[in-house]
């Protein structure tokens, strides 16, 4: 279970009671997708706006800070050593650090990477000259720094971006569901994608999504992270009842869940 | 003045921590010594993780090449992946293609021309100051986004990485009263579109010449295409999408690691003006009707006037979008071609070995996939080549001759000058949106 904290320890420069909560996105390596969810919301997001201060946002603003932050988002996922740095330092200015998307809770796409050797990988996209573009495995961002909040999926889901702000304002901890999408599947009333003959990672994966994939007529590609007791014995009955390879589940799993592989 | 001026330019974008893109300039006695502009983003290595991968699953993670350009990347990447596998698309499955293509230039062109170059225009340094100054405006624009940002997520799931559309088809085909829902939204967008189009009209942009060649696709149909076509060029030239790589050529610059793009002329411009000038006859009437009252007429050679041309194409696909509604409506949809594929662990889709491209009209200009799938249909070679990385050398040729024409303006006024030149080309999103820390050492 994750549970947010407030950060207790007061800042140096903690603003007044009535001045609004100065927020800031950074991004890493991402697509920028779950920040233009942002934009996605139309008039909410001038009401978000006009709940909190935003001092940076690389989608769609270009005032700068230098001070602290009460809330920061972050996309993206750490892929070089540059990343890495800047990261640390957004943590020390920032109360309150929420991970925003899947490149930044899981790793994401990026974690494929970590399925190669670095060095192959880099030479067959960049040739000889792949030196000149620094390069280090893919990490979550909690795999470098502290995280408060977390906001699942690739992209993010609209209405669970409202919920965790709402939460991460208030300072009140928000608890990231840990039943698998089929819970939520099933209430949708879906055919299983098992019963039309293609495996789905739902049995494996955290809901908060509403099935997203599956009421859309595709399978579950596991983005928003495994839920922390998947049901192995459905799992696996799942496997054995389809006369699946267990290796095509892995392979599957692979495209968001590689980087956290072997963590805890 | 200007001739005997010496300047040390160094343009970075304040997010340049990312290196996502930084212009540096040496003038001496007036003359350019150095004139570079770098796209550098932190390698996500797509093309070396696409190795391994089923070809059913290129779509998924190419399309998180981009968030902004998802339906983009993911077009491309299903006519790659359907030209490996010899799988020709069903005319209804094209049909919705080109819809989904319609709404992806809409939600970009809207973001970009509106939203992010509207504050040129009225000389803020983002949209949130307009929230206070501009606020109906600043409304209507985010209302109309919304609205595109509907009408996507009926038909493909959701916009941002669609799920519906894949390699073969469609998963879920949108229903009667889905179909009904759309045009009802597209309709309903005229009460935003309208003010809008009449605030671009007032946009003041730079008057600054200079003679390129123009790529995008071409067609012998009437259809302005975007999804379908040879690679054509102002220079006469037209080469099949198989031959994707002799027109983008892709060589080092001496003068830095970049790769850069030309074909028959010293640069090569892909994007709307590029569209705008090949294709003009084929608009929508009511696209060409603004194009002539806001004076833009092909062959247009000011790189500012690809902000204005978006604008006329967003008049173009908002027509051409509502047509396809309005003939799905009056055709009825065939249900029977909704396909269940995964990772085709059922073989809904023959496969075999294969060397596939698919060239598509993405709204920042022409994008390249190909895909090489051994007999299983895995993935065992990729190459994307996205619209950006080809305007990058035609970007720093605009500035060896724009900065000439400018260096006796005042600082500041090169400074706005420049950044809106880059941002002319909407090179992508987080790059436009930011300004530049310009330094100058005289
Ligand atoms: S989680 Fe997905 S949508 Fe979000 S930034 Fe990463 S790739 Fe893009
Ligand atoms: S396996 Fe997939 S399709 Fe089946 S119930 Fe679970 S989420 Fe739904
Ligand atoms: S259904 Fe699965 S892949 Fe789709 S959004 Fe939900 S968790 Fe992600």
């Amino acid at each position: 279970m994750k549970t947010a904290k407030k950060d207790t320890k007061a800042p140096a420069k903690a603003p007044k009671a009535a001045a609004k909560p100065k927020v800031a996105f950074f991004d890493f390596a991402s697509c920028e997708g779950c920040q233009l969810q942002m934009t996605n919301l139309g008039e909410l997001l001038l009401d978000i706006l006009g709940a909190v201060d935003v001092v940076e946002f690389r989608e769609a603003i270009s005032e700068k800070w230098d001070k602290d932050y009460d809330v920061v988002f972050i996309e993206g996922s750490i892929g070089d050593h540059h990343a890495e740095e800047r990261l640390k330092k957004i943590r020390a200015r920032a109360k309150v650090l929420i991970a925003y998307g899947a490149c930044a809770c899981t790793g994401g796409v990026n974690g494929m990477k970590n399925g190669f050797e670095l060095d192959e990988i880099r030479q067959s996209v960049y040739g000889k000259d792949y030196k000149l573009f620094d390069s280090t495995p893919t990490r979550a961002i909690d795999q470098v720094v502290k995280v408060d909040y977390y906001i699942n999926g690739c992209p993010v889901y609209p209405p669970e971006i409202i919920e965790v702000v709402k939460h991460a304002l208030r300072g009140l901890p928000y608890t990231v569901p840990d039943n698998p999408v089929c819970s939520e599947c099933k209430l949708n009333e879906n055919v299983c994608m098992y019963e039309r003959g293609v495996a789905c990672l739902g049995p494996w994966t955290k809901a908060g999504c509403n099935s997203w994939c599956v009421n859309n007529g595709n399978i579950c590609y596991g983005c928003r992270g495994e839920v922390k007791n998947p049901a192995k014995n459905a799992a696996k009955d799942v496997i054995s009842k389809y006369n699946l390879k267990p290796e095509l589940i892995t392979k599957k799993f692979e495209m968001y869940n590689k980087c956290k592989e072997g963590a805890k | 003045m200007a001739a005997t001026k010496d300047l040390d330019i160094k343009v970075e974008y304040v997010t340049r921590v990312e290196g996502h893109g930084n212009i540096v300039a040496n003038v001496k006695n007036g003359k350019i010594e150095k004139c570079e502009f770098h796209v550098v983003e932190t390698p996500r290595l797509f093309e070396g993780m696409l190795r391994g991968r089923s070809i059913f699953e290129a779509q998924h993670i190419t399309s998180r090449i981009c968030g902004i350009c998802s339906c983009g990347h993911s077009l491309a990447s299903v006519a790659a992946a359907e030209d490996a596998l010899g799988v020709t698309p069903t005319e209804q499955t094209i049909k919705l293609r080109k819809l989904l293509l319609d709404y992806e230039f809409l939600d970009s062109h809207v973001l970009h021309a509106f939203l992010l170059v509207a504050p040129d225009a009225l000389g803020v340094p983002s949209f949130v100051p307009l929230v206070a100054t501009h606020n109906k405006t600043v409304r209507q624009i985010l209302r109309l986004k919304k609205a595109v940002n509907d009408v996507c997520d009926i038909l493909v799931g959701r916009h941002t990485h669609p799920i519906t559309m894949i390699a073969g088809g469609w998963t879920k085909l949108p229903s009667p009263k889905e179909i009904d829902r759309q045009i009802e939204i597209m309709e309903g967008m005229t009460a935003e579109l309208e003010p809008l189009l009449k605030l671009a009209k007032t946009l003041k942009l730079p008057n600054f010449h200079r003679e390129t060649e123009y790529v995008a696709l071409v067609s012998d149909d009437g259809e302005y295409p975007m999804l379908l076509g040879d690679i054509g060029s102002s220079e006469g030239k037209r080469v099949s999408r198989k031959e994707y790589r002799k027109s983008t050529n892709e060589f080092i610059d001496p003068r830095s690691s970049a790769k850069f793009t030309k074909w028959n002329k010293d640069s090569l411009f892909v994007g709307a003006l590029a569209r705008f000038n090949l294709n003009y006859d084929k608009l929508h009437p009511k696209a060409k009707a603004y194009a002539k009252e806001i004076g833009l007429k092909p062959v247009c050679h000011n790189p500012f006037m690809n902000t204005m041309a978006q604008v006329v194409e967003i008049i173009h696909c908002y027509h051409h979008a509502l047509a396809i509604l309005k003939d799905l409506k009056k055709h009825g949809l065939d249900y029977s071609q909704q396909i269940t594929v995964g990772v085709n662990e059922k073989g809904s889709v023959p496969v075999r070995a294969g060397d596939g491209v698919g060239s598509v009209e993405v709204p920042r200009g022409i994008l390249h996939h190909n895909y090489v799938t051994d007999k299983d249909g895995m993935i065992k070679a990729a190459n994307c080549i996205i619209p950006t990385n080809q305007n990058v050398n035609n970007i720093e040729h605009d500035f060896a001759k724009f900065l000439p024409e400018i260096l006796n303006l005042k600082k500041d006024e090169i400074r706005l000058h420049l950044e809106m030149l880059v941002r002319a080309y909407d090179p992508c999103i987080s790059c436009s949106a930011h300004y530049l820390d310009v330094s100058f050492v005289e």
